[in-house]
């Protein structure tokens, strides 16, 4: 290992397609140990790609990396022994108990007394009582719990987690967070990929995939201040309308609503303000500058990827 | 989530004996999926129970009471007797006694009668003085597995009615082939040569079937992702997926032995520990080809044409429904490429003939060799990565 080294993920240039389509498009990141980083992106872009290129299930067409440490192309098995993986789609098998899951886990890494390490893993989980049900009658936000349990049973120094709360309930979704938190505390370094804009405000740094390209990267304050969009917050009637009126217009890059508010945003400041002009001094309508919300940001983001790689 | 309060106490893990507690992890699972499928559960006792039962009774390549009329061209003792003797092995009812060749063959042409037995002029006279008269027996061979069964049976039972036949010497000498049958199946009953093939056809399509859908069952239900991120090796996943089922298919080799000993009367002449030791080698050979068939196929559905695609020719050139050496050199060739036709020669020699294992070096280590070939095939073709 590095030694001091205190970067779990540093990859260069990592690329790979399937059948002649680049899904993942001369990618580099780092992550630092301990540190919570979530990766953002349209469905499609290559989010899964990438965190399976990581933990060694996927190898890339070209690029290069250490996880770890260790060498992402010839170290693959020794990264599957500190890493925990948590797949988009339920993994673990429904025909199995939540206890027999777990010790399954705890026997294929080793572990010493399988029993006791899956009897411990179901009271911090809050499953107890539930053991011996069938992993494929619980409901989904349990089905997550467990599946983060198995992942994080061995120990692991790097869980990746692919839209581990799709389809989980708000609270749900906070438990896991907290937990999520917990474990970082704990020295564990996640790297989550995620659709709600709330969760990555909850992750230490974040970076924007788009068709395979990551576009952005950083805190959340560093992607907006990146951005260099201007936004403005329209309130008042007929937003409809004025939605229709605006979108296309030179400078606007984006007109999107948001509940009973219009976010209209653009690069070009002065562009911007020349073509809402015409709309600035009517009575019924309220215009606040203000900074954009990061969702602002990626929807810009993934609209300009889209003119640029599709 | 109370992690913050209760931090999960630290779980050592280890690294020696990795080999064997992965297998087990894998071994362990395997069982309890088992377990939970009571289908396929209940199916590992009925499907052998059912088919032993059907195969067993309905396939007969012997009938008996087959029609038959008979050409009387001298009515003489002799003639009688072995009309007699005929008529007592139970295999022909003599409906019909003619005098007349038309007639005699009117009866054959119409479906009548499925033989006919013309005993010739002057036929005890010839056999006194040594000539070996003709006997002529003419069979309706559109069905040949009937017809050739019973035309070959006749002979030896014609050959035993003239020697307990006071009136004759020293009975002709009986060909060789004969002679043999007589001593492993006299009574030409096929319950005996078809009891311990069914136990390799069904063991072979049980046993195919169980691991061939293995893998693909992984691939199809997502696990096989998660499977694959863990620090499991192709061999470890491979002998935890055939372990338990060498059990369930020893289990089976019992029943259909069982079933065939007691129902069917079956004699085990040889040594039963070494017929369970190469029904062991047998079944772990099968396993072994169906997960390789598993690491072949993208899906179930693949998985079972691919078994169907072994499983017949096992069945058809193994020697189990046609004799071995009748078969075309290039069909040899391929039979012995197949476990089955050396696990049939393995069961018929030690059930029927009391085999030793020097008997049977060849077949064993033939499945010995298929065995590590399939596993070596299915280890290297594993896919380590979702690639």
């Amino acid at each position: 290992m590095n030694a001091g080294n205190d970067i779990a993920i540093d990859v260069k240039g990592l690329t790979k397609s399937f059948g002649g389509r680049e899904v993942v498009h001369d990618l580099s990141m780092q992550v630092k140990r301990g540190s919570i980083y979530g990766f953002l992106g349209p469905n499609g872009s290559g989010k899964t790609t990438t965190i399976r290129i990581l933990c060694g299930l996927l190898t890339p067409d070209s690029g290069e990396g250490t996880c770890l440490g260790y060498d992402i192309l010839k170290d693959a098995e020794k990264i599957k022994r500190q890493v925990g993986y948590m797949t988009q789609r339920f993994s673990l098998y429904q025909d199995l108990s939540v206890r027999e899951n777990l010790e399954f886990v705890a026997r294929l890494y080793g572990m010493r007394d399988a029993r006791g390490a899956a009897r411990d893993m179901i009271k911090r989980l809050g499953l107890s009582g539930r053991e011996e049900q069938l992993a494929g009658e619980l409901s989904g936000g349990w089905k997550q719990r467990l599946a983060l349990g198995a992942c994080t049973l061995p120990s692991p120094k790097l869980l990746l987690l692919d839209e581990p709360t799709a389809g989980v309930d708000p609270k749900a979704r906070r438990d896991f967070w907290n937990e999520i938190h917990a474990l970082a505390a704990e020295g564990l370094t996640v790297l989550v990929s995620t659709h709600y804009m709330d969760e990555a405000e909850r992750c230490h740094e974040i970076a924007y995939i788009a068709y395979g390209h990551l576009l952005t990267h950083g805190t959340v304050e560093e992607v907006i201040a990146g951005s260099a969009l201007t936004t403005y917050t329209v309130t008042g009637d007929d937003l409809n309308d004025l939605t229709a009126a605006l979108t296309g217009k030179p400078g606007i890059d984006m007109v999107a609503p948001f509940g009973t508010s219009l976010h209209v945003s653009g690069r070009d400041v002065a562009a911007l303000e020349a073509s809402i002009a015409p709309w600035r001094d009517k009575s019924d309508l309220h215009w606040n500058k203000s900074a954009p919300s990061l969702e602002d940001v990626f929807i810009e983001l993934m609209g300009r990827s889209k003119d640029n790689f599709q | 989530m109370s992690t913050v309060d209760h931090p999960a106490p630290a779980h050592e893990i280890r690294e020696r004996f990795g080999f064997w507690k992965r297998s087990y992890a894998m071994l362990i699972k395997e069982f309890i999926q088992l377990k939970r499928d009571r289908v396929s559960f209940a199916m590992i006792v009925m499907l052998p129970v059912m088919q032993l039962l059907l195969f067993g009774y309905a396939i007969n390549t012997t009938p008996h009471n087959l029609p038959s009329a008979v050409l009387l061209q001298e009515d003489s003792d002799l003639a009688r007797s072995v009309l007699k003797a005929l008529e007592n092995t139970a295999y022909y009812r003599f409906i019909y006694e003619v005098h007349d060749v038309d007639e005699f063959d009117n009866l054959l042409k119409s479906g009548k009668v499925l033989f006919g037995v013309e005993i010739p002029r002057g036929f005890e006279r010839a056999v006194r003085r040594g000539d070996k008269p003709a006997l002529l027996v003419a069979a309706d061979a559109t069905d040949p597995v009937a017809a050739s069964a019973a035309l070959g049976s006749l002979g030896m039972i014609v050959q035993t009615a003239l020697a307990h036949d006071l009136y004759i010497g020293n009975p002709p000498e009986m060909p060789f082939e004969i002679r043999a049958h007589a001593r492993y199946n006299p009574a030409a009953n096929s319950s005996l040569n078809i009891v311990p093939g069914l136990v390799g056809t069904i063991l072979t399509m049980t046993m195919l079937i169980f691991t061939a859908l293995s893998v693909t069952r992984e691939v199809e239900r997502g696990t096989m992702e998660s499977l694959l991120s863990m620090p499991i090796k192709p061999v470890e996943v491979m002998f935890g997926k055939i372990i338990p089922y060498v059990l369930v298919g020893f289990v089976q080799a019992f029943l259909i032995i069982g079933i065939g000993v007691f129902l069917f009367g079956v004699p085990v002449l040889g040594n039963l520990f070494l017929l369970a030791l190469l029904s062991t080698l047998f079944i772990t050979t099968n396993l072994s080809i169906g997960y390789t068939i598993s690491t072949l196929v993208q899906n179930q559905l693949q998985a079972m044409q691919m078994s169907m695609m072994f499983f017949l020719p096992s069945i058809l050139l193994s020697g189990f429904m046609f004799p071995f050496a009748g078969m075309p050199a290039w069909a040899q060739y391929v039979g012995e490429g197949l476990p089955l036709t050396h696990y049939i020669r393995i069961v018929r020699a030690i059930m029927l003939k009391g085999a030793s294992m020097p008997n049977l070096r060849f077949d064993a280590a033939a499945l010995a060799v298929l065995m590590l070939v399939a596993m070596t095939i299915a280890v290297t073709r594993f896919r380590r990565t979702l690639d």
